[in-house]
């Protein structure tokens, strides 16, 4: 029979949006599901995906206090007389930054509002191939059908569950944002980017960071640049634990964390106490509660992410994914803001534009900035070989 | 003596002579600063080390600094209430740095086996030069082929108490007391950058503009430019020229309206003169050996191979005739005109295209063509100008300057939509401006910038979103994200 709306999407983010809103242009009937599984430590958040409440944007403006505490070491020596010492208070950052992405939360509101989108603050789950049961916080439960569906429910960050109190007494970048008082002193594993930015600007803050990691900094980047931007890192201050991996975390009467950890080296077992232990081991699909199975759309047994094919369609006809959850695709908000984009033109529009995956330019915001576009080295040498190369 | 006789240590003469004497050829280089009517003079290394981009790049970061400082405190850093600056400090730090690059460049010449004489170079007869050094001592030495490499020096305004009263970005960069309350005359980027750090080194700072900012450079962007100085605290007094500077007790300016009777008085403490700058070729006897030049400004014309009209003669950088006044140009003119020379090579210096920033408070970095030069050269209905106002996620926090950062494209209809003009104001314009530069030699279309993605969160990644044309005439005001 007739469906109530042309397009739905489950999942308010970056990708998501963007194809919903690009969907309205065209005069369709749009609405949006987006719901925020509160974290472990009950952090929670409002509309516009991971980018807007605990990635790019608060991350990027942390950074921004770490550069500017740089700053103020740089302008003694250019003539500006500032009395020492200078120290940085967290909870007037977290207030100045938390306000501003719940300003983008409500744009992101009215902007749906004005494009005539249609938005259900839902956790929404398959009942078949074009029906969707929403539930409200209360429990209460709604029913959407709709003849194209978008899945955009992004992922959330990986807790090490083999590590004993990781999950009672971690937290991760998606509490770290929203914390309202210092992190204090904070340990965070392992080395990917998330905990090299998040280390690098609580470094920049004043607060005692260590990053510990199994192996490599940065797996998957060039790795002459992942050293050259751990170096910076440690003569500025923040801890390095090498080819170390956890083995457990207590809690001590103090309230304070005991971590306990093997060197590999050494082939020792070491402990220290921190304030807090910041996980930041990967991020894992958020498709858990979608009932995929239900209606049949394939994931990749590894990584558990959506397989989709260049137009972004799952392997259910009228069912399509973008942004993080989809299999082999960068983890990055451009790219699903225009896949999200490319997707509604091609559905509702005339047009037959693939989306481009090849060269998309990203960087790592750690204190010596990384910026990248193309082939790691170790890429290059592999798909081209060393012979064929000339590095400057 | 020599096969090459490079006039001038700056940019494109350094460039010029190490590439020669890379490629073994016996090669010297005359390098002498003229004192200015107050003293002040410099090492070598030419303009932009010593008085030009990189004493101004570091003023203008200090001027930047100053306003981190204002924005760490929302960030929640805290310090005593009361920042001042301190002019002697930072001239000191500055010139150090200065100090070391001249030394830098006298040990590179002499591990190039490049020949250096702190000495006046003139031609006295063909293929032949004077030099005469500081102490009056006089050489003379003959070579193969010569460079002219002199550069520019600022102009006067030649009004009652110019030179003696009012300095110039010559000496403004080693001035050794605070400049105070400053008058700036014209309205050259030069100008509008020294009133730009001055004012946010927080001294008061007035501008003196004869007609219309940053002349040559796109307008819109200019005004936009001055906008945001106006807004910042510089004050503009637009359409007077001096014709007095005396010096009662302060120094005091004397200007006349452009457009009537009108008089303005005021006092100052300094008045610096940027209102453009002269080639350094009316006494170093060109006329002896029939080297033509502009007579109205001093320039060479040369061809596209940088000789003169004689040819044994070739001339770089700033003196050059219709060519761009910029360091990276003369040093790419000087190293190719070597591998010419010397190297068999036959790649010309391209000047199409050459990106270029003005580091005012607000940095505006372009490529290609201004709107009008476009609408001039194309035709209003060829072209679609692609806009947008930005706001950079830093400055959300300290709440300041919304819609002021400015992001513009310029494309031709006719020719794929070919990106013709690049141009932006916002923060760290430079470094956007580069990479984009490369782009737009590589013949960068709209459709090829769409199909960019965008880093986020960054400015640069407004340039992959452009939707709104000048065209359909709709708002680019921006509301949250």
């Amino acid at each position: 029979g007739k469906k109530e709306y042309d397009l739905l999407v489950i999942g308010g983010g970056s990708g998501g949006l963007a194809c919903a809103k690009e969907a309205a242009q065209f005069g369709r009937k749009v609405a949006v599901l987006d719901y925020v599984e509160p974290s472990p430590q009950g952090t929670k958040w409002g509309l516009g995906g991971t980018c807007v409440n605990v990635g790019c944007i608060p991350k990027k403006l942390m950074h921004q206090a770490a550069l500017l505490g740089s700053a103020l070491k740089d302008a003694q020596h250019y003539g500006w007389n500032i009395a020492q010492p200078v120290h940085h208070t967290w909870s007037v950052m977290a207030h100045a930054v938390q306000n501003y992405v719940k300003s983008l939360n409500w744009g992101h509101r009215v902007q749906l509002q004005d494009k005539k989108v249609k938005y259900f603050n839902m956790k929404g789950s398959f009942s078949d191939t074009h029906t969707i049961c929403g539930l409200t916080k209360a429990g209460k439960e709604t029913i959407v059908t709709a003849e194209k569906i978008v899945i955009a429910t992004g992922g959330r960050p990986k807790y090490p569950m083999h590590i004993a109190g990781a999950l009672e007494y971690g937290i991760t970048s998606d509490d770290l944002f929203w914390l309202k008082e210092s992190p204090g002193r904070t340990l965070t594993p392992f080395g990917f980017n998330v905990s090299l930015e998040c280390a690098g600007f609580l470094t920049g803050i004043g607060l005692d960071t260590t990053v510990m990691m199994r192996s490599i900094p940065l797996r998957g980047f060039d790795q002459q640049m992942a050293s050259l931007v751990t170096e910076h890192m440690e003569s500025y201050g923040t801890k390095f634990l090498k080819r170390c991996f956890p083995i457990k975390v207590e809690k001590l009467e103090s309230n304070r964390l005991q971590v306990t950890w093997k060197n590999t080296d050494l082939g020792t077992e070491e402990t220290d106490s921190f304030d807090t232990v910041m996980w930041a081991v990967g991020r894992a699909p958020d498709t858990e509660s979608l009932n995929l199975e239900t209606v049949g759309v394939k994931t990749n047994s590894e990584t558990g992410k959506i397989i989709v094919d260049a137009s972004e369609a799952t392997s259910v006809p009228h069912i399509y994914a973008v942004g993080d959850i989809t299999e082999g695709r960068p983890e990055l908000t451009p790219t699903a803001i225009a896949a999200g984009k490319l997707l509604a033109q091609r559905l509702f529009g005339q047009s037959s534009e693939l989306m481009d995956y090849d060269n998309v330019p990203t960087t790592v915001f750690t204190p010596l900035e990384y910026g990248c576009v193309g082939l790691s080295e170790e890429a290059a040498v592999q798909c081209y070989g060393s012979d064929n190369i000339e590095v400057w | 003596d020599y096969d090459l006789i490079i006039i001038g240590g700056g940019s494109g003469g350094l460039a010029c002579s190490k590439e020669a004497a890379a490629l073994g050829k016996k090669v010297m280089v005359l390098d002498y600063v003229v004192p200015t009517p107050l003293g002040t003079s410099w090492g070598l290394g030419g303009t932009c080390v010593n008085v030009g981009c990189i004493p101004k790049k570091l003023m203008h970061q200090a001027a930047l600094l100053g306003q981190a400082l204002q924005d760490s405190r929302k960030y929640g850093w805290q310090y005593e209430e009361q920042v001042k600056h301190n002019w002697e400090i930072m001239v000191e730090a500055i010139q150090n740095y200065i100090g070391s690059l001249n030394w830098g460049y006298r040990v590179s010449l002499r591990e190039k086996s490049v020949t250096y004489l702190n000495s006046y170079g003139e031609f006295v007869e063909p293929h032949k030069i004077k030099a005469t050094n500081r102490k009056g001592q006089v050489t003379y030495h003959t070579a193969e082929t010569f460079v002219l490499a002199t550069g520019e020096r600022p102009r006067y305004l030649g009004i009652p108490g110019d030179k003696e009263y009012c300095i110039t970005s010559d000496d403004l960069f080693s001035l050794p007391y605070c400049p105070g309350k400053t008058l700036v005359v014209g309205a050259s980027y030069v100008a509008l950058e020294c009133a730009g750090f001055l004012a946010g080194l927080g001294l008061d700072v007035t501008v003196m503009v004869r007609s219309i900012l940053l002349r040559g450079f796109d307008q819109e962007m200019a005004e936009r430019v001055g906008a945001h100085m106006e807004t910042h605290g510089v004050k503009f007094i637009r359409k007077f020229v001096p014709i007095q500077a005396s010096m009662p007790g302060r120094l005091k300016v004397t200007a006349k309206s452009t457009e009537g009777p009108e008089i303005f008085e005021e006092e100052y403490n300094t008045v610096l003169i940027a209102i453009g700058r002269d080639a350094c070729t009316r006494n170093i006897g060109l006329e002896t050996i029939g080297v033509k030049i502009n007579e109205k400004n001093g320039k060479v014309p040369v061809n596209d191979e940088e000789q003169t009209n004689v040819p044994y003669v070739y001339a770089i950088g700033d003196i050059l005739e219709g060519k761009l006044e910029l360091t990276p140009v003369a040093i790419q003119a000087g190293k190719l005109l070597a591998r010419r020379l010397y190297g068999g090579s036959s790649i010309k210096c391209d000047y199409i295209n050459v990106p270029t920033t003005v580091f005012t408070p607000l940095e505006y970095g372009s490529c290609g063509l201004a709107e009008e030069r476009a609408v001039e050269k194309y035709g209003k209905q060829n072209l679609e100008v692609y806009h947008s106002l930005f706001w950079p996620l830093e400055w959300t926090v300290p709440g300041r300057d919304n819609n002021t950062c400015y992001a513009k494209i310029i494309c031709s209809k006719h020719d794929n939509n070919r990106v013709i003009g690049f141009h932006v104001l916002g923060p760290n314009a430079g470094e956007v401006t580069q990479g984009f530069a490369a782009a737009i030699k590589c013949g960068l279309t709209k459709e090829l910038l769409d199909e960019t993605i965008g880093i986020h969160p960054t400015c640069g990644e407004v340039f992959t979103t452009m939707d709104i044309t000048k065209s359909s005439g709709q708002d680019i005001t921006q509301r949250g994200c």
